[in-house]
């Protein structure tokens, strides 16, 4: 497990170093090592006025703070049993030595203060480099909304993403939605929450049957598949919440993809060949063409880094495999080589590729699929998962640093999100039957 | 049943062949002088326009000297009517093409929520039991090995039946739904199980059934008949199941 883990790591660091690359001018320099976790200590916020309605909000600003950066995948969190005495509301209480030296030993602390008054919510916060005494303020933030137990996690999602983008060097996911499929009405609906789990809502009202969810990259539309009288490509919008038009075609059309350009919208239909094959279309549905011949090709994702490959899956030889064309249907390539390999989703470097994965297909008996990572250019591939179920439809996070999927291992489908590199394993939802997580461009 | 299946098996042969022969009895006149391309029209009307939602609405369609008539992309008669229930707003579109050009007609159903309190449930009536009942002895669900669309031994005779009993009754259209296992991926499976509705759609084909009357639908894993997680539960659910269309 251990190896495996290691293995993982280096791999990930590996692919993903050309994105750290191009952000290694942001990068803060810690006196620690490149790649090594920055250690950070993280204070509870402390109340600035005597409201009554503080503590809630409160609570729920310090754990939605410290778990977005627990999360993150760059930070090593100091424990807050090594922190010094005292509460720490605003740049005098803080000693940097006391932080800087061991038991903390902290390279940077993020503190505050929150609290209501007149009905609003008013934080502010701060990131000192404690190893820096000359200068040691990276960041200082004020935010102020209506006093409400939501707005005081979105301002703690909202100030954890100015900590990893100014330390990590690209924005991280905490302010980005994950789309999925909830049966928690009676109906497969499209739902939307926060990265983390929370402020889970029903966006669709179709009252029918609803899959594959794909948000556009501006977060304005929501393309999906839906089921009346027959399986169309159907358009959410969040500008007028509600279903738009979008051209219907004969046959069953499914499983949607944007381009990152948000020009382009690929999907799996069977108006031609009453078979289904890969079509890509204008954003607004107009234009669609065939790309593929395969008569079971379905879940196409685009390069994110380039909209010129597609990635889908096929069972034109069988069992179904990832295969990589041009996004005009040319140089079509198959990259697994055995098993049943599905539900492609390509890196935002588009270096990486994860997918589902029954890498040993026994006759007879399908077993637990697990998710796995290619490296596109070398072939080399990375188990993600080892913990059972079945486990399916794997979505990348705008920073590149998490994968979202739908598993079993629980006992019912259900939607869990872990570290690229196979740590900080957590179950997002809980009602319900939920799957084919899909996660926002941003 | 065997009994009564023979006679109408029977009866329909009877029919087919009186039909040939009333076919063949006819001289063909000699072939009149090409008339000038007459104008194509189209229209598409929809009565009530506004429904609730689980409430129908009939749409009526005519067209002239039209050669091909499609509404919604699904070929249909020059003229007709058809019940529709959309649970959303929808507009649909009628388009005939012919030999001067193409018209197109809209129609568009507004779908209002229906009241808070739901009416209770009206007894239908059901005026097409025969068809129903002679319809389900004839098109028994056909299954498919894991992954595979192709037709077993059986199912080449299921569908010889449903094709003689579609032929017997050139009124029916029937639904062809496919569908899978519980394994592997939700969208795979539904392009499998299209593929399974196809490979039943081209043998009715092949047994001279018209296309017109053929519609075909995945349901992938989405719609179950059997909910256990064996091979014995798997193997029911790996089927195509056909429906006729009132």
């Amino acid at each position: 497990m251990i190896k495996t883990r290691t293995a993982l790591a280096l791999f990930l660091f590996v692919a993903l170093f050309s994105l750290s690359q191009l952000a290694a001018q942001d990068w803060i320099r810690t006196g620690t090592n490149r790649g090594a976790p920055i250690r950070v200590a993280v204070p509870d916020f402390k109340q600035s006025t005597a409201d009554p309605a503080n503590q809630p909000m409160l609570t729920t600003f310090n754990d939605t703070l410290w778990n977005d950066l627990d999360n993150a995948g760059i930070f090593e969190m100091v424990a807050k049993s090594f922190y010094p005495a005292g509460s720490f509301g605003a740049p005098a209480d803080l000693k940097l030595d006391a932080w800087g030296n061991p038991p903390p030993n902290a390279a940077m602390v993020a503190f505050g203060n929150l609290g209501a008054s007149g009905g609003k919510l008013e934080v502010q916060g701060w990131l000192y480099d404690v190893k820096n005494p000359t200068s040691p303020q990276v960041l200082g933030k004020q935010y102020r909304e209506d006093a409400t137990v939501d707005n005081a996690r979105v301002i703690a999602h909202r100030f954890a993403n100015e900590i990893i983008t100014r330390l990590g060097g690209v924005p991280g996911a905490t302010e980005s939605k994950i789309y999925f499929i909830s049966n928690r009405t009676g109906n497969k609906e499209v739902w939307s929450m926060d990265y983390d789990g929370g402020s889970q809502k029903q966006v669709t009202k179709l009252g029918g049957i609803a899959l594959s969810p794909r948000i556009s990259p501006d977060n304005s539309r929501l393309a999906f598949s839906g089921l009346r009288d027959s399986w169309q490509i159907m358009m959410y919008s969040f500008d007028v919440d509600r279903l738009v038009s979008f051209p219907r075609h004969p046959g069953g059309n499914y499983s949607p993809a944007w381009s990152s350009d948000g020009t382009k919208i690929a999907f799996s239909s069977s108006m031609g060949t009453g078979a289904s094959e890969i079509y890509i279309a204008d954003a607004s549905g107009a234009g669609a063409r065939r790309l593929t011949n395969g008569r079971t090709d379905v879940s196409p994702v685009f390069n994110p880094r380039t909209n010129g490959q597609i990635a889908f899956v096929s069972g034109r030889t069988g069992l179904p495999q990832i295969y990589i064309m041009d996004a005009d249907g040319s140089n079509v390539q198959r990259i697994t080589d055995q098993g049943y390999a599905v539900s492609p989703s390509w890196s935002p470097n588009g270096l990486l590729l994860a997918f589902a994965w029954v890498r040993n297909y026994g006759p007879g008996v399908l077993g637990g699929a697990d998710i796995y990572i290619m490296d596109i250019a070398s072939k080399q591939i990375v188990q993600l998962t080892h913990d059972g179920g079945r486990n399916d439809f794997p979505s990348w996070s705008p920073d590149g640093r998490h994968i979202v999927f739908q598993s079993n291992r629980s006992g019912t489908e259900q939607i869990w999100s872990v570290l690229a590199d196979g740590t900080h394993l957590q179950q997002l939802t809980r009602t319900g039957r939920n799957s084919q997580p899909n996660w926002s461009y941003r | 049943m065997n009994y009564s299946k023979k006679h109408m098996i029977l009866a329909g042969v009877m029919f087919t062949l009186l039909v040939l022969a009333v076919g063949c009895g006819k001289k063909k006149p000699p072939p009149p002088p090409p008339p000038p391309p007459k104008p194509v029209t189209a229209t598409l009307s929809a009565n009530p326009t506004s429904i609730q939602a689980g409430q129908s609405s009939t749409l009526t369609w005519s067209t002239e000297n039209a050669d091909d008539v499609t509404l919604d992309g699904q070929k249909v008669n020059a003229s007709g009517t058809q019940a529709v229930s959309p649970t959303q707003t929808t507009t649909y579109h009628l388009v005939a093409k012919g030999a001067s050009g193409t018209q197109e007609g809209t129609a568009q159903v507004t779908v209002t929520q229906p009241p808070p309190p739901p009416p209770p449930p009206t007894p239908t009536p059901t005026p097409q039991v025969s068809d129903d009942q002679l319809f389900a002895q004839a098109a028994q669900d056909i299954y498919f090995d894991f992954d595979k669309s192709d037709l077993r031994p059986e199912a080449h005779q299921t569908l010889a039946q449903i094709a003689q009993a579609m032929k017997a009754h050139p009124n029916w259209k029937v639904q062809i739904e496919g569908n899978t296992d519980e394994r592997g991926s939700t969208e795979y499976n539904l392009a499998l199980g299209e593929r399974r509705a196809d490979a039943a759609r081209q043998e009715l084909l092949r047994n001279g059934v018209s296309g017109d009357a053929l519609k075909t639908i995945s349901y992938g894993k989405e719609k179950p008949v059997c909910t256990e997680s064996n091979e014995n539960c798997w193997q029911k659910n790996r089927r195509d199941h056909f429906t006729l269309l009132h």
